[in-house]
């Protein structure tokens, strides 16, 4: 079977180009940052119970250390709780992992602007961490189709510099 | 004398597939036109918000799934018989898939449709992807189920037409259209396996009560097993036609025939074992397999590459005997006046741009910026909805009269088509993908939120919104020049004298490539072991903590 000099020439290209493809997540990952569900390995949890046991019983902001704040937020028809009510304060510049579930269907958790970007499944969790560079208010949106009023699906983040986060509002651990 | 004396049985089989295809077509078309208008809010008059995930849902089947399995059962049966030169073994048979597949698109398409009538009791807004625990009326599912099942039987049918050839031709090559449909439908019946055994054993028992709750993660899964290679479904048949019809078009013959085999080969292996990439952004797939389909996805850009080369190169072959010249003038010399080849050549281009947009989703973290965002829309329309959409309408031009002795009508309107489609597209694809980057999601009403502030890496959202409407218009009234230009011939045609039917043989053809290459069971073999590997673990895990667990009670839309 005969190929021609420039198909081969073709191919090599193309395995270069698929190289570098390769090479740029691995940038992403690096230099840039970029978080990607399913590093951090959730949990399992029974949709069932998920709104009466355990920590999503009690959604809200825990603290860990100084530099460490964990999220446990519900997404469920049709807002984010905590979020939607009201707007859910960070501490710009400091570690917050957020877990997240839904009680109900799949909502997707997408800010605009800080990369982070899950799909919420009942029975699973998910877990990103990440650290907001600065103070700003950030909208959420979910972006997983989830019913009817799917489009009013929507929270805000405020995020504050670290001397002026209120830690009077925290959930006990 | 053409396709339609020689086998009138065969082209009665394929007329009535494609028939269904293009009604579907007009529906759903009608439908995006609905979308692009309402989402951007230049009008919302037609249906509510609410609504809006009805005729989503109703787009996303109706045009991903009916229009285009249609069109394809329609265009492989043409292949088979034409190559293999046999009629159906037996009409029955090849009757019973195409009624089936009509009976199951028919419960389906009555369940989305019924969300649109009040007062129906009906409903099935739960999109093309149905991901539980939103749930549709069971006739959804048992339609779908109907529409899968008929699709393997009308590969039973041409597998059995293959067999009886075989027997007489026992030492003869396959002849590459009918090596493309068998290689498509061995991919076909590995992949729909998955979304049969969820729509099967998981849906349909949960919509009728039978069991009370769902696993969720499951049946994703299950779906997106097959829901990547579903686009290696639709793309096949479109490299279908650019690999044996489209050289001709353009005036030569195909390069290569080996090299068509071995990329077909390369699809039916790589196709099915990476649908994670579709599960990028769900917790409870692990890290590694979202590395593996990240590397085997980029892989499966190799045969597509390559067959960028070779349609190009057969094109060029083709511009050559034309006449045409020089480094890049030859382009001129092609037949940018047909418009078969014209919407064929169009649709590639395109292509090519959706690859590339295509390369970064598949690239695990950078695609966490665009996941689920209106970039994907505006990417699938550049592969599913051009590549492959236009490609099917512009082979149309061409097959028509062979399959009705009929002249084609309309010349000039058919040759609008192309050119109107290409140019919607471009207004509307640019601007999804751009609102993408600026997050503003896929699949929502009303895109507009009170608290969010896109920031636009270029452009104005005014203007993007607007190139959505603009764009989706002019492809609404290209899909509708396309639909008179079809109908017209079909009805009004005067008839044909000598149809143009010829398809000449590769300048390489199969007799220098090695055997393995036709050695059906030993790839069929590989594609289930890498399918195995890629997914016997995580299934296992879903599994063992109980088919249905954990579960979550199905949920109103
Ligand atoms: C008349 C031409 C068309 C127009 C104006 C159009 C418009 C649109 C728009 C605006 C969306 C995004 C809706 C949203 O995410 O909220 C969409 C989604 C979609 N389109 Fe089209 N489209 C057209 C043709 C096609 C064709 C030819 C195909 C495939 C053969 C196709 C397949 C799809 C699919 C699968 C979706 C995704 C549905 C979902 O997210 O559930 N479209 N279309
Ligand atoms: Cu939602
Ligand atoms: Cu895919």
């Amino acid at each position: 079977m005969h190929v021609h000099r420039f198909e081969k020439l073709w191919i090599g290209l193309s395995l270069v180009l698929i190289a570098a493809f390769i090479g740029i997540v691995l940038f992403g990952f690096t230099v840039m940052d970029l978080k990607v569900p399913g590093v951090e390995t959730g949990e399992t949890v029974d949709p069932a119970t998920v709104l009466s046991e355990g920590p999503f019983a009690q959604p809200g902001v825990r603290k860990i250390s100084d530099d460490h704040y964990e999220v446990y937020m519900l997404a469920q028809q049709f807002l984010f709780r905590p979020g939607s009510a009201q707007p859910l304060t960070l501490p710009a510049r400091t570690k917050i992992t957020f877990h997240m579930t839904s009680p109900d269907v799949m909502h997707g958790f997408e800010v605009p602007g800080s990369g982070l970007n899950t799909t919420v499944i009942p029975g699973q969790v998910a877990t990103l961490t990440t650290r907001f560079p600065e103070a700003k208010t950030y909208g959420v949106l979910c972006h997983q189709y989830c019913g009817s009023a799917h489009h009013n699906m929507q929270a805000e983040i405020e995020v504050v510099p670290p001397s002026e986060f209120d830690e009077s509002n925290l959930i006990a651990q | 004398m053409t396709f339609v004396d020689h086998y009138p049985k065969a082209a009665r089989i394929v007329k009535a597939n494609l028939i269904v295809a293009f009604v579907a077509l007009g529906i759903g078309g009608f439908f995006g036109l609905i979308q692009a208008l309402h989402r951007t809010d230049v009008f919302r008059g037609f249906v509510s918000s609410v609504q809006y995930y009805d005729v989503l849902t109703g787009h996303g089947v109706l045009l991903g799934l009916v229009f285009t399995t249609f069109f394809i059962t329609g265009l492989y049966q043409w292949g088979v018989t034409r190559t293999l030169e046999r009629e159906p073994e037996s009409s029955a048979f090849s009757w019973t898939w195409f009624w089936m597949m009509v009976g199951g698109t028919t419960m389906t398409a009555t369940a989305i449709l019924g969300g649109l009538v009040p007062g129906s009791g009906m409903s099935a807004a739960v999109l093309y992807t149905f991901y539980p625990p939103l749930q549709a009326h069971p006739l959804f599912y048992i339609g779908a189920a109907l529409l899968i099942v008929g699709s393997w039987l009308a590969g039973a049918d041409w597998f059995w037409t293959y067999r009886k050839w075989r027997a007489d031709n026992p030492d003869a090559r396959i002849p590459l259209q009918t090596y493309m449909v068998i290689f498509t439908w061995l991919m076909w019946y590995l992949c729909s396996l998955g979304v049969a055994l969820e729509v099967v054993v998981l849906l349909i028992p949960w919509s009728l009560g039978v069991v009370e709750k769902i696993d969720p993660l499951l049946p994703r899964t299950l779906f997106w097993y097959f829901g990547h290679a579903v686009v290696y479904f639709w793309l096949l048949p479109a490299y279908f036609v650019w690999y044996t019809i489209l050289p001709k078009l353009s005036g030569g013959r195909l390069f290569s025939d080996p090299l068509a085999r071995i990329v077909f080969i390369f699809f039916l292996l790589l196709s099915t074992p990476i649908g994670y990439h579709h599960q990028y952004a769900d917790p409870g797939i692990t890290l590694v397999y979202k590395m593996w389909a990240l590397i085997m996805t980029l892989v499966i850009l190799l045969p597509s590459l390559m067959t960028a080369f070779t349609v190009i190169s057969s094109m060029e072959h083709g511009a050559r005997q034309r006449g045409g010249s020089g480094y890049f003038a030859w382009m001129g010399a092609l037949p940018w006046g047909q418009p078969a080849f014209v919407g064929c050549a169009l649709a590639g281009i395109m292509f090519a741009a959706g690859g590339f947009s295509g390369m970064i989703n598949a690239s695990l973290n950078i695609d966490m910026l665009v996941h689920n965002t209106a970039w994907i829309p505006g990417h699938f329309h550049l592969t599913v909805g051009t590549a492959v959409a236009l490609t099917f309408m512009a082979i149309t031009y061409w097959l028509l009269p062979q399959l009705t002795g009929k002249a084609l009508k309309f010349k000039n309107l058919a040759l609008a088509q192309p050119y109107t489609w290409f140019i919607g597209m471009t207004l509307m694809s640019n601007a999804l993908h751009r609102q993408g980057l600026a997050g503003v999601p896929r699949r929502v009403a009303e895109p507009q939120y009170a608290g969010i502030d896109y920031e636009v890496p270029f452009g104005t959202m005014a203007e993007m919104d607007w190139q959505v409407a603009i764009g989706g218009t002019i492809l609404f009234v290209s899909m509708v020049l396309f639909l008179v230009v079809i109908g017209g011939t079909w009805w009004k045609g005067a008839p044909a004298t000598d149809v143009d039917d010829v398809i000449p043989p590769a300048l390489s053809g199969p007799e220098h490539s090695p055997k393995i290459l036709d050695n059906l069971t030993l790839w069929m073999g590989v594609a289930v072991v890498l399918v195995l590997i890629a997914y016997s673990l995580p299934l296992a895990e879903m599994v063992m903590d109980g088919l249905f667990s954990p579960g979550a009670f199905p949920a109103p839309m």
